[in-house]
């Protein structure tokens, strides 16, 4: 399968402390990517070169065939505007605006605007009916099914998911990891980054890292679409 | 979406907006009262210096040109002094800044005999009916020293009033004078020069302050029999409202024939002291106006020192204003950096995120300039009040120029927010770091 994904030899370091270390991963098209390890391991630093928020110090990272890492910062604001859309552990809800109107942001940022379009984005995470509450007036299940709404709006070729799962309940949990599998079989390409077995050993793959290397890399045998 | 996105700043950040528009109100305030009290401070000036007597002398051409050559203010001399013919007093009122001479006298002075020494006799008008004639009509004014000295303090009887006694024969005389010679108020004095005799019933004494005190004053035509100059007289004094003068001023001052011919018609439909003393020489060819320089150059060193501290203190405020706004919008954007973050994360540019938050500061800041703007005009007018007695008038202008100044203060206060803003970074906001 291509490759939707290349990153080759990348470093990041910070000061004197690196927090990625010669790392070099594949991710295929279509593929949901776990990416474990402890904290500190460096998975919000992969996290943030991957969905082209931060750019790496040595090393090269390829988004769909094109490398990306040497690109201006308004080009890759372009990129995830256009094709990566984030999940966020704290959801990151814009708490003046209605659960529509959150979503309806990303719209604005990247085309137009579009009410009904964002409603069928809610429907598919199943938050139609709450589409004009407040993030004050949702439980964080629901927010977090907002910010997978937000992300998927834009119909982005990889949603990038820092631990999703991490402020919600074992109910909203599954929840949330019912919506990723729908939208694995949709063929969207997933990378979650995760502290958590649970959520990482229902993903395709398992990246394992600590102290910013790579220390396994497997496919999950349990993985069941 | 874009106005939903500000509406919801203006109600989530209410409080450190309404911070904002106060801190823009009150700079905008300061600015606004100064800058109109500035504008306006010219005149006010200028109605205060009129309380002090004429601004304008106008004498012979022949006595200004001795004047010019020996550099003095009066000229003594009889018999070497042209006279002004008294009826043409009147050709003051037919210039084209006629409304604004406020009060004028003619005046013969001489020195005359009483008590076996030599004092000062002026003759002048009083409260003079004049009549005089303008585009074919005839009209009248009252006018004279009682207007012209108004700072006079009759210390005993009353100020002489022309057209309330019959006859000429009245004076009033210094308080210095009449100390010296013990005249009071109801006493016949008698004045004489070169065998002519004058008996004057003293109507008042006063005290000026300065050398009037040592002078009598009398009607003009005591003056004129005394020195056998019915008809004429030596000089006039005339109180006129006039405009501050500036760079264009000073020039046509020098010689009106070096402005070109926009200016001439800018300076001479304004009413400079100079043009209204060229207008004078105009009415009345054999005479030269000139301003009294004292008075002028008060004016222009009060005006000037005035409207420089009215420009320090309008500066002082703006640059205040620019440091509070400077602060209060760094920290809106550091609460607010999580959500501009998201912005930046969801692909909006940092061109976009800035006119978000510039939208939202300048309209708040369009908020506090109107409020400041009227705050501003109850400041200009209590100041009016307490030093000038009467209100300032507010300029449009001034208002165009308020709202400048605040949009470039706003825009240089928010420099540091915006500079904040650029460099935010989603991975760092919004994961908290590696």
């Amino acid at each position: 399968m291509e490759n939707l994904l290349e990153l080759k030899n990348i470093s990041k370091i910070y000061g004197g402390l690196k927090a990625l270390d010669n790392v070099s991963l594949n991710v295929r098209k279509g593929e949901w990517l776990a990416i474990m390890g402890p904290s500190g391991s460096g998975k919000s630093t992969m996290m943030n070169i991957v969905g082209c928020l931060d750019k790496p110090s040595t090393g090269e990272v390829f988004f769909d065939g094109k490398d990306v890492s040497k690109e201006s910062g308004k080009k890759l604001t372009e990129l995830h505007r256009d094709k990566i859309g984030l999940v966020f552990q704290q959801f990151h809800l814009i708490n003046y605006l209605n659960a529509v109107e959150n979503v309806m942001v990303a719209q604005y940022y990247h085309s137009m605007p579009d009410e009904q379009e964002a409603l069928e984005a809610l429907e598919r995470v199943g938050l139609k009916d709450r589409a004009k509450h407040l993030p004050s007036q949702l439980s964080g299940g629901e927010q977090q099914r907002v910010c997978i709404a937000r992300a998927i709006i834009n119909s982005p070729q990889l949603i990038l998911a820092d631990e999703p799962t991490g402020n919600l309940d074992e109910a909203n949990e599954n929840i949330v990891l019912d919506i990723f599998r729908r939208l694995h079989k949709e063929g969207t390409t997933l990378v979650v980054v995760t502290h958590d077995p649970e959520v990482g050993e229902v993903a395709q793959r398992i990246v394992r890292l600590e102290h910013g290397k790579i220390v396994s890399d497997r496919e999950n045998e349990h993985f069941t679409d | 979406m874009f106005f939903r996105m500000v509406k919801g700043t203006f109600i989530r950040q209410k409080k450190k907006l309404l911070m904002i528009a106060l801190t823009v109100a009150l700079g905008a305030s300061i600015a606004t009262a100064m800058l109109n009290v500035m504008l306006d401070v010219g005149d006010k000036i200028n109605e205060e210096l009129k309380t002090y007597g004429s601004n304008i002398t106008v004498v012979p051409q022949s006595s200004a040109v001795i004047s010019k050559l020996y550099d003095t203010e009066e000229e003594d001399d009889d018999a070497q002094t042209e006279y002004i013919k008294e009826e043409k007093v009147g050709e003051l009122l037919t210039i084209f800044w006629a409304n604004n001479i406020t009060d004028f006298a003619p005046e013969t002075d001489t020195t005359v005999t009483l008590n076996n020494s030599e004092v000062g006799l002026v003759g002048t008008w009083f409260n003079h009916k004049l009549e005089f004639k303008k585009k074919g009509s005839v009209y009248t004014r009252d006018t004279g020293v009682i207007n012209l000295r108004s700072w006079w303090d009759v210390e005993s009887g009353t100020m002489l009033n022309e057209q309330a006694v019959s006859g000429d024969k009245y004076a009033m005389i210094g308080r210095e004078l009449a100390e010296e010679k013990n005249i009071k108020a109801g006493d016949i004095i008698t004045v004489s020069r070169d065998g002519r005799n004058e008996e004057l019933e003293i109507i008042g004494v006063f005290e000026s302050g300065d050398d009037d005190d040592n002078m009598i004053y009398t009607t003009l035509s005591v003056v004129q029999r005394l020195t056998d100059t019915v008809g004429y007289i030596k000089k006039i004094e005339v109180s006129a409202i006039t405009s501050p003068e500036d760079e264009l001023a000073i020039k046509a001052a020098k010689n009106p024939s070096l402005l070109s011919g926009d200016e001439y018609d800018l300076w001479y439909c304004t009413a400079y002291v100079s043009s209204i003393c060229f207008q004078i020489q105009e009415a009345i060819p054999e005479a030269s106006a000139s301003a009294i320089r004292q008075i002028a150059d008060s004016e222009g060193k009060i005006l000037e020192k005035t409207e420089l501290l009215m420009s320090l203190i309008t500066f002082l405020s703006l640059i205040g204003a620019t440091l509070g706004i400077s602060n209060l919008v760094t920290s809106g954007v550091m609460e607010r950096s999580q959500e501009l973050a998201l912005l930046k994360a969801v692909g909006a540019k940092n061109g976009q995120i800035t006119f978000l938050v510039l939208t939202e500061i300048i309209f708040t800041s369009i908020l506090g300039t109107i409020a400041g703007y009227f705050l501003g005009y109850g400041f200009a007018q209590i100041i009016g009040h307490s030093v000038f007695s009467s209100g300032v008038e507010m300029s449009g202008m001034v208002a165009f120029i308020v709202s400048v100044l605040i949009i470039f203060v706003t825009l240089i206060g928010s420099i540091p927010a915006i500079r904040m803003l650029l460099r935010l970074r989603p991975s760092e906001v919004l994961h908290g770091g590696h």
